[in-house]
This record gives structure tokens, C-alpha cells and sequence, in this order.
């Protein structure tokens, strides 16, 4: 039965928003726990770290979500590892999130100038301290524009979490529009949705881009 | 036992050789400056010093400890050997007091108030007192570098490094960083200085060494070693920066 695309589907799409931003979350949790693994062995002064940190990003920076999603969604059931959409979801996303984080943050470590290094070394900190107090906090600053872009790539990577089964934005958009048969208004309200989570982000990452260059 | 000690010192940057088989011996309260034309090893020679770059050959010892030895603790040996850096170095992101503070409260597990009543007494030393809570950039070149001779003051070493502290200033701020470094000698610190202001090297160095091509070429007590060169290298560097 075809019925009307009213007020009350809108709202069903605005509470569908809410299983985007927990997979958000999610993903971008894992990732930053990848992501921070993974820039500090890329600059670690121990080769094998370094090369295995370089060649599990080209692996993942190489090779779509999608894939990742499906292996360990579809994958690992038929290998005899049921698992369930969020710890799929949260496997795939943390893989992927924490490639690009990885290299978004190693960038930004390498740019904090080694004499900072020096500076602290020749106080007598150690590494760790080096790290936690003078190169770290620097290297938020550069990373932070960066990093809020890539989080508004992954608001909308985690649309792809429909195919799994997650009934979140898209996914309510598609179901929507089957039944209402208005696909043109129900995926523009989608887009809306969409644009209104990611577009503060990304003025909120200009500002910070701009009082990052004033600084320097 | 000196204070510092270098036996034999070898160091190649790949098949560029830049120190070439040093030998000094540094006694407690000797200011010393180190002269010699860039590329000539000066500056590499107090880097190897504290441990920041590795050496090839010999033995550098600091109040007898090995510091091209991997059991020596390079953070326990830094702790006694400040180095002030050409570039200053600061910690942009930390005010005054805190990059001054923060090796204090880290390393030597000062309190709070503790390190921050030291910053005080090491910023007055420098003449910055009314600084403290200025962050870096609000500072000019001079009163970087002095913050930076304070940061390093605060954590009471035994020796320090001057690596060209005066070169990236304009004429008119090196004065007040060479008052700084006067005081400093004065109080009867040990001091290693890589420098070209030979006026400084001149009223306060003990000893002047002069580097050529990665040696020793030449060294002695200032007035004699300045006034009376014994070799054609020396005379013709001193013609250069005199002139």
C-alpha cells in the first residue's frame, strides 16, 4: 500500500539519525584507538614497527569498507564466528577509521619541528613525556581540521552500514521511499539530514584551520 | 677528574667525516669558547656532548660518566648538562612558567609552587621576572633565547652548552643575551660556548679552542691564543672576524 510522505515519516528519518551518529561514534572511537597505535609506530624508531604500521594502511587505504564490512559481517559467520551487526560494524569501521586517522596523525606529529624533540630530550624527559607534553598537544592543534574532515567523511561511510542490516539514515530513507513512493522528497529530507549533521563540523574545522594559521 | 673529557672523539655524518679524533679536557668553571669557521665541527661537538648525536670513536666523558656508553642513563647525564639552541627551541604551546616548570615537576618531581617559586628566581636571574606568565610568541628574539637560558638554569646543572645562542638575533638583542650569559659566567658556571662574538669570547672565556676540519687545531688562554695565533688557520679565520 502506497501511503503519503508526511510530518511523522520526517520524524522516523530524524530517529533514524540517531543509529548514524552511534555507528559515528563507534567507528570513530575504534579508529582513534587504531589511528593513535598506528601514527606512533609510523614514527617509531624501530624499522619493523614502522613497515608493518605502512603496510596494513596501504592494505586498508587500498581496498573498500564495503569488503571489510561484508568479511566480517558475511565472512566470519560462514567460518564459523557468528557475530553481530555492531561488533561487525565496529571490527570494519576501527579497521578502516584507524588507516586514515594513522596517517592524519603521524603528519601531524612529523610536523611538530624534531627540535621540540631535542628541546625536551635535553631537559631529561623521556620519550613518553616528550610525547605526552610537548609533542602531542602540538600536534592536536595541526591534526584537529584534518581530523574533524575525515569524521564527516565517516558520518557518511556509515551509511554503508545498511547493507549489515543497520536501519539507520539511509537505510530508513530507502524503506521510506519504497512504501511512500516519493523518492525524490524522501532522499532530499536524507541529504538535509545528512547535511545538517556535517555541515557545523566542517565550519567549526574551518575556524579551527584559520586560527591555526593565524597562530603560526 | 675534569668536568668534561673527550678522548679520541670520532664522528662521520655517512663518509663525511666531522669530527676527526677530538681530545679536550674541561675543568670545573672554565667558560670555554669554541671558534671556528661553519662546517668546521663546533657545533656537532657540543651536540655529541650531551648525548643528542651519536659518536663513531672514542670516549666522552661527563664528571666521569660515559656518554657514548648504552648503559648510561642520557636522562640522569641531562639533567646536569643544560643546552641552550640557536633557535631557542621554546615550547610554543606552553607559557613561560610552564616551559620553565615543566622538566622541574617531570624530572626532578618538584611540587607545583615549588617549581614555579624556581622560575621565578631563574626568570629575575635573566632579567624577565615580569615575563612569567607571557606565552613565547608575545616574546621578542632576545627574551626567547633568555627564557630559554632560564628553562635551563632551573634545572641546576653542572655544565652548560651554548650552541651560537646570539646567531639568530639582530644585532641590538644579542647585547641583552650576552648580560645574560656574562651572569651566568660570573656565577661560576661551567660553560661551553659555540660563538662568534669574539668581543663576549674575549672578556669572559677562560679558554678559547679553535676547530678546523673537524680537530683541534688550535687552543689556549684567550688573550695569548687571540693576540699570539700559532697557526696560519687561526690567524687567518681571526683576520676574517676581526676585520
Amino acid at each position: 500500500m502506497i501511503r503519503e510522505f508526511g510530518t511523522g515519516d520526517i520524524v522516523y528519518l530524524v530517529f533514524a539519525a540517531r543509529w548514524t551518529l552511534a555507528l559515528t561514534a563507534l567507528a570513530f572511537t575504534g579508529g582513534a584507538m587504531v589511528g593513535l597505535v598506528l601514527a606512533v609506530m609510523r614514527i617509531s624508531s624501530f624499522a619493523p614497527l614502522r613497515v608493518a604500521a605502512s603496510i596494513y594502511i596501504q592494505i586498508v587505504q587500498g581496498t573498500p569498507l564495503l569488503v571489510w564490512l561484508f568479511l566480517f559481517y558475511f565472512g566470519l559467520s560462514i567460518a564459523g564466528l557468528p557475530v553481530n551487526a555492531w561488533t561487525a560494524a565496529a571490527f570494519a569501521y576501527s579497521i578502516y577509521g584507524g588507516a586514515f586517522l594513522g596517517e592524519i596523525w603521524r603528519g601531524a606529529l612529523i610536523a611538530v619541528a624534531p627540535t621540540q624533540w631535542e628541546a625536551g630530550a635535553s631537559l631529561g624527559l623521556s620519550y613518553i613525556q616528550q610525547m605526552r607534553h610537548i609533542i602531542m598537544p602540538q600536534a592536536v592543534r595541526i591534526a584537529t581540521p584534518p581530523t574533524i574532515g575525515f569524521l564527516v567523511q565517516l558520518i557518511k561511510n556509515t551509511s554503508l552500514a545498511a547493507t549489515i542490516g543497520f536501519v539507520e539514515l539511509t537505510r530508513e530513507g530507502q524503506l521510506t521511499s519504497a512504501s511512500t513512493y516519493k523518492p525524490f522528497a524522501v532522499y532530499i529530507t536524507v541529504a538535509c539530514i545528512y547535511f545538517l549533521i556535517c555541515f557545523p563540523l566542517t565550519q567549526w574545522s574551518r575556524r579551527l584551520e584559520e586560527r591555526f594559521n593565524v597562530a603560526r | 677528574m675534569s668536568r668534561v673529557e673527550l678522548i679520541n672523539v670520532s664522528k662521520n655524518y655517512g663518509p663525511l667525516r666531522v669530527l676527526n679524533d677530538v681530545s679536550l679536557s674541561i675543568e670545573t668553571g672554565e667558560v670555554i669558547a669554541i671558534i671556528g669557521r661553519s662546517g668546521s665541527g663546533k657545533s656537532t661537538l657540543l651536540r655529541c656532548l650531551n648525548g643528542l648525536e651519536p659518536i663513531q670513536s672514542g670516549e666522552i666523558l661527563i664528571d666521569g660518566v660515559k656518554v657514548n656508553d648504552p648503559d648510561t642513563d642520557l636522562r640522569k647525564l641531562r639533567q646536569n648538562v643544560g643546552i641552550v639552541f640557536q633557535s631557542f627551541n621554546l615550547f610554543p604551546h606552553l607559557s613561560v612558567s610552564d616551559n620553565i616548570t615543566l622538566a622541574p615537576r617531570l624530572v626532578l618531581k618538584q611540587s607545583p609552587d615549588q617549581a614555579r617559586k624556581i622560575a621565578s628566581d631563574v626568570l629575575a636571574r635573566v632579567g624577565l621576572a615580569d615575563k612569567i606568565d607571557a606565552m613565547p610568541q608575545q616574546l621578542s628574539g632576545g627574551q626567547q633565547q633568555r627564557v630559554a637560558i632560564a628553562r635551563s638554569l632551573a634545572m641546576n646543572p653542572q655544565l652548560m652548552l651554548f650552541d651560537e645562542v646570539t646567531s639568530a638575533l639582530d644585532p641590538e638583542l644579542t647585547g641583552e643575551v650576552l648580560r645574560v650569559l656574562e651572569g651566568v659566567a660570573r656565577d661560576g658556571m661551567t660553560m661551553i660556548l659555540v660563538t662568534h662574538e669574539m668581543g663576549f669570547a674575549r672578556h669572559f672565556a677562560t679558554r678559547i679552542v679553535f676547530m678546523h676540519e673537524g680537530k683541534v687545531w688550535e687552543q689556549g688562554a684567550v688573550a695569548d691564543t687571540l693576540s699570539n695565533p700559532q697557526t696560519a688557520e687561526l690567524k687567518s679565520f681571526l683576520d676574517a672576524v676581526l676585520n
